[in-house]
């Protein structure tokens, strides 16, 4: 009898340990259910280039090679990620060789070849065509088939961080034989192609409503034949993060919710349910205040806030800056507004690890109000009969401005109140996202006319290598009439010094120096104050406590590991 | 008042076409910018480029004049097409693209209309349904109980915005009660008796959210109009005729009180056809009004124009209608 129960133990335990992680057989998981509060326009990534369309279309077109939740490369259609080492990178950095697997069927059943990825490349170049993408391929100057299964990139001019073309999930593979008619001013024509790419991911699409729900079903061609342990996939689109969070964490009507962009007190009562759980990941994004180093007086028109304009009077002072970073307490900010999903920073590079500087944390990082009234004190800006510092008749008043959302509308409050400590006012201001990133020349209210003294928005970059971010804040990217008010230099900083270190950055291979010259370069923004980094940003989704398998990931899709996930048995 | 009909229905074209110019001059003017929902990752020259995709460098009037042309001859064409299976020319013809999912609006619209009839139409239905006899009697009990009540309620169900009702709802029939889901199915199809339940539960709680709000006005309209009948000349004379009270109400009141009621409902049939933006949204109805809503918030400028201006069509049809239908229930509204 004892030795009965014994074996009975054994054998449920054996089931129990069976159950948890043996997912040895496609689709035996039945549908997944997806909600995102943003529903998804088109499956095609390079007509829309917003994070839900690349979420959805990296569910079926897969790239070359993709960042793993660590922020690192790893081979995805290729064999292996091509490097100087392994000769996959020539010398002269002026190429480069991608062997794609062999055996990786598109799911109609063909082969994948090196013509696929010519043609990608092809696609999103042709003129007229408006490939939301096209900065990936920047740079490249031609893209050639050495054999059906090598693909060989030919550069412009030397390219030390080559991985950018076919790496990713903004830049994947579409299939050659599907889209041949739709280049350039056709694209927008083939709607079914864009609406059902046929992929090489483990899901396929069955149908698509735009804007509202997709259907995908698993790939019968895909190469893991033992996966993905879900058979179909229901994607619904619409509604508010808030109510998208609830049918995963409260009602648990949804396995995946993505993007849980709530305040955390809200989140928690949701988990009080236990029926979900968060994942969060941390990329490179961070909530910042810039601030404008012209001059942003209406008075002066046309001029305003351009280089025309002047310095700024308060904000060219170097201890007005400084002290403006000092009296702001982040964790606070991090506390009320995000929660798990925070954490202070004072870099504008925060991640990867290896690029991450330290050398600002220790004046940075924590508000030090006597430190800043010191700093103003001793700079000659004394407060007022209405208790607002000045200095030759220039107040330390500002205009506040950002986009509209509740937590950046909480954020400039608190902003606000910390400021008012230090004897400096400020007057709030919002506009919709939709306008104030439009970037509509002939709108007053967009962050790149930036007519304000600070504005708070959040930005990023795509991968793990920021020298194109580092190079936004160019001397000549500053925004202005002359062109267009199209340029990323937002602040309107101006360092030539800055500018060289970018250059010698991009002529540097060897990663250890480059992550050295990034440190640099982030450490002279804050530093200077070309801006006040407020908080480190990450991705916070909600998730079925019975989904298993997820590895949250902000480098890449969300969904990247997407033939991974399976049910809790 | 076949005349008439036809002269209003021939001054509507200019009307609708200076309706359709101020729409799309209102939405050019308006700082949106489709690619301003973009990720800041992409460099400001590919916003360029994806602007010049969409036909946004060229100037007003070209767009304008383009727009026309695959509204109002492209489209109709290829649904003449679809219909009869007749090809005139070659059968390329530009057609009114969304700039957010690059497809055929018309097909969007054509895509979204089911749900939207089901949940607004059925909600508009019920909402009329409830309110007529609600109104007679609070109109014919005045001051009673019944009609404090009903009083109460349609001013709650008038004053309160249906965002607040429709979460409400959600908080305690789907996360509490658990009774039914939050979230509308649209792939859903009614083929057997468990389907059929299943879509009566989804669409249980944004249908009554909507007929509270319907019912609420209807209700008061229904009530004045009575209230004014009740206290009429010919009401005392047919009860001194000996008329029955049952009779009296329900054939003559409510008959002449319903003439300006049915000119109020035509009037609110074209907001069936926009749909309940803010419902939709909260129960993820996804129909037309959560379409236009998507489309404004992403400045996708030819669905927000081809939507509008559908809409602009229905309203100024549904006035002629409820001008004819006022015309023909009340004897003393003669047009001609």
């Amino acid at each position: 009898m004892h030795k009965l129960k014994f074996l009975l133990a054994g054998t449920v335990a054996a089931l129990a340990f069976a159950g948890g992680t043996a997912h040895a057989e496609r689709g035996t998981d039945g549908d997944l259910k997806i909600l995102f509060w943003q529903a998804v326009s088109t499956m095609n990534p390079f007509l829309s280039a917003g994070t839900k369309e690349i979420l959805a279309s990296s569910i079926v077109i897969e790239p070359l090679a993709r960042y793993d939740e660590k922020g690192e490369l790893v081979a995805w259609l290729a064999t292996e990620i091509p490097t100087l080492e392994n000769g996959g990178v020539a010398k002269d950095m002026l190429s480069m060789t991608w062997k794609l697997k062999p055996d990786v069927k598109w799911s109609d059943g063909t082969a994948f070849t090196a013509e696929d990825v010519i043609f990608t490349w092809k696609y999103c170049t042709a003129p007229d065509g408006g490939c939301a993408q096209a900065a990936q391929y920047e740079g490249v100057k031609n893209v050639e088939a050495v054999d059906p299964h090598t693909v060989k990139i030919t550069f412009e001019e030397p390219k030390p961080y080559p991985y950018s073309a076919f790496v990713g999930a903004q830049s994947p593979i579409i299939q050659a034989a599907q889209f041949k008619d739709c280049l350039g001013a056709k694209a927008p024509g083939c709607t079914s192609a864009n609406f059902m790419p046929v992929g090489t991911g483990a899901f396929v699409v069955k149908d698509f409503k735009p804007n509202d729900v997709i259907t995908f079903a698993a790939n019968p061609n895909y190469r893991d034949a033992a996966k993905p342990a879900f058979a179909s996939i229901t994607l619904k689109g619409g509604g508010d993060a808030a109510s998208a969070a609830r049918a995963v964490l409260e009602t648990g009507e949804y396995d995946y919710a993505w993007n849980a962009q709530v305040e955390p007190e809200v989140l928690q009562t949701m988990m009080a349910a236990g029926k979900g759980r968060l994942e969060i990941s941390f990329g490179t994004q961070v909530e910042r205040i810039v601030l404008n180093w012209t001059n942003a007086d209406p008075s002066l028109g046309a001029k305003r806030s351009t280089t025309e304009a002047g310095p700024h009077p308060a904000l060219k002072d170097p201890a007005v800056r400084r002290a403006l970073s000092l009296a702001i307490d982040r964790d606070i900010i991090v506390e009320a507004g995000y929660g798990q999903s925070g954490k202070p920073t004072c870099n504008i590079v925060p991640a990867p690890e290896t690029v991450a500087s330290t050398k600002n944390d220790s004046w940075c990082l924590k508000q030090d109000l006597d430190a800043a009234n010191k700093l103003l004190d001793d700079a000659g800006w004394a407060k007022g009969g209405d208790g607002i510092r000045a200095k030759d008749g220039v107040k330390l008043s500002f205009l506040y401005s950002t986009s509209t959302n509740s937590v950046r509308q909480a954020t400039q409050e608190l902003v606000k109140a910390m400021w008012a400590e230090l004897g400096v006012d400020a007057e709030l201001r919002n506009a919709s996202a939709s306008v104030f990133f439009g970037g509509d020349p002939a709108s007053p209210d967009t962050f790149q006319k930036f007519y304000a003294d600070v504005i708070m928005y959040t930005n990023n970059f795509d991968g793990t290598d920021p020298e194109k971010y580092l190079a936004e804040w160019l001397c000549d990217k500053m925004p202005g009439p002359a062109n267009g008010w199209q340029g990323q230099n937002i602040p309107r900083y101006c360092n030539t010094e800055f500018d060289k270190l970018v250059g010698t950055l991009s002529k540097t291979a060897d990663l250890e120096k480059r992550a050295e010259i990034a440190k640099q370069l982030n450490d002279m923004l804050t530093e200077e104050g070309a801006h006040i980094p407020l908080v480190h940003r990450g991705d916070q989704s909600s998730f079925a406590v019975t989904l298993d398998g997820i590895k949250m990931n902000s480098w890449d899709s969300q969904v990247w590991n997407i033939a991974d996930w399976y049910r809790k048995k | 008042m076949f005349t008439y009909t036809l002269r209003r229905l021939f001054f509507a074209i200019p009307t609708l076409l200076i309706i359709s110019f101020v729409i799309f001059a209102l939405l050019d003017l308006a700082p949106n910018d489709p690619t301003g929902d973009l990720p800041l990752t992409i460099p400001p020259e590919v916003r360029e480029q994806i602007r010049a995709s969409l036909g946004l460098d060229q100037p007003f009037l070209i767009r304008y004049m383009k727009w026309l042309q695959q509204f109002f001859i492209n489209e109709p064409l290829n649904i003449l097409e679809s219909l009869t299976g007749w090809q005139f020319g070659d059968g390329e013809r530009m057609r009114v693209l969304s700039w957010a999912t690059r497809s055929p609006v018309v097909d969007l619209i054509v895509q979204r209309l089911p749900q939207t009839l089901w949940v607004v139409g059925l909600a508009y239905l019920f909402g009329i349904l409830i309110a007529i006899p609600i109104g007679v009697i609070s109109a014919y009990k005045q001051y009673s109980i019944f009609d404090q009540i009903g009083t109460f309620v349609s001013m709650v169900g008038y004053s309160v915005p249906t965002f607040f009702t429709g979460v409400l709802l959600i908080v305690i029939f789907s996360s509490y009660l658990q009774w039914f889901p939050s979230v509308y199915d649209t792939n859903l199809r009614v083929t057997d008796f468990d389907s059929f339940v299943a879509q009566v539960r989804q669409m249980a709680l944004p249908v009554f959210v909507l007929a509270l709000y319907n019912a609420s006005q209807i209700a008061r309209f229904v009530r004045a109009s009575m209230l004014d009948n009740l206290h009429q000349d010919y009401v005392r004379t047919a009860r001194a005729k000996g008329v029955k009270e049952k009779t009296v109400l329900l054939v003559h009141v409510l008959r002449n009180s319903l003439i300006p009621v049915v000119t109020v409902i035509a009037l609110g049939v074209p907001t069936v056809f926009s749909g309940a933006i803010i419902t939709e949204q909260v129960f993820r109805v996804n129909g037309l009004g959560q379409l236009l809503i998507v489309a404004v918030q992403g400045a996708d400028m030819p669905l927000v124009q081809t939507l509008t201006f559908i809409f602009a069509v229905l309203i100024v049809l549904f006035n002629l209608i409820a001008d004819v239908l006022y015309g023909i229930l009340d004897p003393r509204i003669r047009y001609d």
